[in-house]
């Protein structure tokens, strides 16, 4: 089947049925959820009824106990998570989430309001876990959990890409994140997971990255890199992998070294990090910072993150670097050193260049490559040229979790307005906490669920048409893997004539190394002179 | 259903209070018995409600940022917005409970041909909020001048303030006003606008309906059928020291809304409008973002099976050594 046209999707009605959100039916249409996981990654990481099915079968053969499995499941969390507990007490339905969805926005499903996509859970809670729901049923807002609750709690939970933009606006900071990670939890007790994130986890477990490069592959990746930032710059630059005694461990998505347009970002750091002598090492073990657990359970974040701190324990270093990564940095912000800490083995991150001790890493040890950055063109430790990325009027895409988990918001566009001339921002309501997500985010962009993509990425979509449309826009930059995968189809279909890229991308462009030859290309390869007329 | 409901429900409530009000052998029932169960489960069911909330496990520190970090010293951090000391927590608790922050930030979304999405400013709930709540802080404040002998000085500083324009016997009090308006104002929000109307369950009319119930019984009371205040004071400070004496002359209005602030008290624990205790303990605002300087401890943390370094090389000793790695056993 053919995806639907823009203009055709663009056709959005929010209604409201009269008969309300507690009836379960979901149907599963083409283009708007993603496949079931298949058993053999179920297998490899231990994680329980792994079985042939797809969502859109009428018998989904859950486990004959799934329904005391589920309901177990979430006693337990209701002890564990106070957030949890919490989340599911205090909503008192004021609708302020319902419109700062992305995914409500573009599809107009009710379901999709944050409140509602929580009510679908705290329903069963109400019925099985307090007084009122159990003594006055729906009056009461409780719902018996049948096979058909499961099944729109797989749809709804995969419609939500754990943005967070939604606890924003509430006034009691409920977070649907939490509660879609929640219910992931749960549906993975009974095998209800879907392929694009446990193929990934299940990847990354063995060979220790999504794409299941093994060691061997992953030193070729690098050394592809090198040879061809040769080619660009004349400069031979030093990437070793697996070195003990290093002074940092550099940690960056495996998409930096096999994906397009994250490579050049790849090659951007690898510039810069030559130009300022950083003494650092990758590890092959430790190649991937992406943690695809956060869209699993807590249980699988903390066994995929565990491999960093154990790198960098083995290998010596002293501090962790991590490169251009969404979800990957709210887990190394949020929950590395809670899992896997202390790490008194490592010391506090001191950046060799510039002597600045970062003390807002000193627990973790583990330093943003743009706090890096920034600091280094700060203190005045590289030479820049904008000029060279003057093909580009910039855009900034704050990539969800490095705005609202991190606050990670002035060092990119610090970084930014010094290495590129025209830069303009997305409106205020669509940028820096009230960031839109790109409408893939949580394992959910897979090819499957393109309509539901679109969907949810139009609003973000929607604000580089604005800029496009007045200031001749041509590049979103970001700094998240996820974006960099997910919004070139994005743009392509709601904004066409618009790229992505890295901020570090833009950095390798402006970097002036010494000893290096002239530059007639950008890291892209593309002539550096010739400026691109502005998409009309 | 829902709407209709709790109207009912709440209509119910009023008229079997005010008829047992009206019946003097019932009177001891619901002017003794109903107030004492009903400030029994409000403290009993409050405590239970707040101390399980507290005394499950933060496991995470997982705070919702909406500001600037604190990172490098040049780069100035938001400190209420994204606070990383505790000071900095308490001016953003303090922001989002006596000011409702967060709602402050609402906005109204709207898709126009192009397509084009356009944000507006959408301060109506935030207004509406504030000005109940606020209200009926006051309102209930005011209150202490029954309970308390002599009057509080707040009480009788609020009753002044309140009573500002002077206007009418008795004093007209700005906040009965204020509060019946954003009341009503919720009201028809939930009702008129399709999406809130869609989510709201029998429990948030029911809530707005006991509410309006209990504010328009009180200002009955008090302009219209004149009900004896020195009875009730009488009443209520007998109450306070445990030695109930009913007095002879309470109108049959002052047992509508008695009836209806004790439903509203036994309620209480078991409803959403229990947010006002959930509020303090909401991890995505009153942590601090300081995440990486400071180690949260997971008290339920514990060892989970991971895929080892050494398992690792096991399994790719070969090609790493093929490609030139170093390894730790040959």
């Amino acid at each position: 089947m053919a995806n639907p046209k823009p203009e055709e999707l663009v056709q959005i009605q929010y209604p409201t049925p009269s008969k309300g959100w507690m009836d379960p039916a979901v149907e599963f249409r083409k283009g708007t959820y993603c496949y079931s996981a298949l058993a053999r990654n179920l297998n490899y990481l231990g994680l329980p009824n792994a079985r042939e099915w797809q969502p859109f079968d009428a018998d989904w053969k859950l486990p004959p106990d799934w329904k005391r499995i589920i309901l177990d499941g979430m006693k337990e969390r209701l002890e564990k998570f106070r957030s949890f507990r919490l989340f599911m007490d205090i909503c008192v339905r004021c609708g302020a989430c319902a419109d700062k969805c992305h995914f409500y926005i573009g599809s107009g499903d009710p379901k999709n309001m944050p409140v509602v996509r929580a009510e679908l859970v705290r329903s069963v809670y109400r019925r099985y876990f307090t007084l009122s729901g159990q003594l006055f049923g729906a009056l009461a807002g409780a719902r018996d959990l049948t096979e058909d609750v499961i099944k729109e709690w797989f749809y709804y939970a995969h419609q939500c890409t754990e943005c967070r933009r939604c606890s924003v606006f509430c006034p009691y900071g409920i977070d649907t994140a939490e509660i879609t990670m929640i219910v992931r939890e749960l549906l993975n007790l009974i095998g209800c997971n879907i392929n694009w994130v446990l193929e990934p986890a299940a990847n990354c477990f063995r060979t220790g990255n999504h794409l299941g490069i093994q060691p061997h592959g992953f030193k070729d990746s690098v050394d592809f890199a090198v040879d061809e930032l040769e080619e660009l710059t004349g400069i031979r630059v030093d990437a070793s992998i697996n070195r003990k005694g290093a002074e940092v461990l550099l940690v960056v998505p495996s998409a930096d070294y096999f994906g397009t347009p994250h490579y050049y970002t790849f090659l951007g750091y690898l510039a810069l990090l030559h130009e300022v002598g950083l003494d650092y090492t990758f590890s092959a073990y430790a190649s991937e910072g992406g943690n695809f657990g956060l869209f699993n359970s807590h249980e699988m974040i903390k066994r995929l993150n565990a491999k960093i701190y154990t790198e960098a324990k083995r290998l010596g270093v002293k501090w962790i670097l991590g490169g251009e990564c969404g979800h990957m940095w709210r887990v190394l912000h949020q929950y590395m050193d809670t899992m896997n800490g202390p790490a008194d083995f490592l010391e506090v991150p001191v950046s060799p260049v510039t002597g600045t001790r970062f003390e807002n890493a000193r627990s973790t040890k583990m330093v943003h490559i743009c706090e890096f950055t920034a600091d280094l063109i700060h203190r005045g430790k590289i030479r820049l040229d904008p000029a060279r990325n003057d093909r580009w009027n910039v855009t900034y895409h704050d990539s969800c979790n490095p705005a609202r988990a991190m606050g990670l918001l002035e060092e990119p566009r610090y970084i930014l307005r010094s290495v590129c001339n025209q830069f303009h921002e997305m409106p205020e309501n669509t940028i820096r906490e009230q960031t839109f997500c790109c409408g893939s985010g949580s394992g959910l962009g897979t090819d499957e669920n393109f309509e539901m993509r679109m969907r949810g990425g139009l609003p973000r979509a929607n604000a580089v048409k604005y800029v496009r449309d007045k200031h001749g826009v041509n590049l979103l930059t970001c700094i998240c893997a996820i974006d960099k995968a997910t919004l070139p189809p994005l743009l392509e279909y709601w904004v066409p004539g618009v790229d992505v890229a890295g901020i570090h991308e833009l950095v390798g462009n402006a970097l002036v190394m010494r000893g290096e030859k002239e530059r007639t290309t950008d890291l892209r390869g593309e002539p550096i002179d010739q400026k691109e007329v502005a998409h009309a | 259903m829902k709407l209709y409901g709790a109207l009912i429900a709440v209509a119910a409530i009023s008229l079997a209070a005010g008829l047992a009000g009206s019946v003097g052998a019932l009177q001891p029932l619901l002017g003794i018995g109903v107030p004492y169960c009903a400030l029994a489960i409000l403290l009993v069911g409050l405590s239970w409600r707040v101390i399980r909330w507290s005394r499950s496990p933060v496991p995470f520190r997982i705070p919702t940022v909406c500001g600037q970090q604190i990172s490098l010293p040049w780069i100035k951090s938001s400190r209420l917005e994204s606070p990383h000391s505790t000071l900095g927590v308490i001016g953003r608790m303090g922001l989002e409970v006596l000011l409702f922050r967060s709602l402050f930030r609402n906005t109204r979304s709207r898709i126009d041909q192009g397509p084009r999405l356009i944000y507006g400013e959408a301060k109506w709930l935030w207004l509406g909020a504030m000005a109940f709540h606020w209200s009926l802080l006051v309102v209930v404040l005011r209150h202490l001048r029954f309970v308390v002998e002599p009057v509080p000085a707040v009480a009788l500083w609020l009753d002044g303030l309140d009573g500002f324009f002077h206007v009418g016997v008795p004093v007209l009090y700005v906040t009965d006003i204020v509060l019946i308006a954003a009341l009503l104002y919720l009201l028809v929000r939930r009702l008129r606008e399709p999406q809130v109307r869609f989510i709201s369950l029998f429990t948030d009319y029911f809530a707005l309906f006991l509410l309006l119930g209990i504010a328009l019984s009180g200002i009955w009371m008090r302009y219209f059928a004149r009900v004896d205040a020195v009875a009730v004071k009488q009443l209520a400070l007998s109450l306070t020291v445990f030695s109930p004496s009913l007095p002879k002359n309470l109108s049959a209005w002052f047992f509508v809304h008695l009836g209806l602030v004790c439903t509203l008290a036994a309620y209480l624990p078991f409803s959403k409008l229990m947010h006002m205790g959930g509020i303090f303990l909401s991890p995505t605002r009153n942590l601090a973002n300081n995440n990486r300087m400071k180690r949260h401890v997971n008290p339920w943390n514990y060892p989970v099976k991971v895929h080892t370094y050494e398992e690792w090389e096991d399994e790719f000793r070969e090609k790493i050594e093929a490609a030139g790695l170093p390894v730790e056993k040959h």
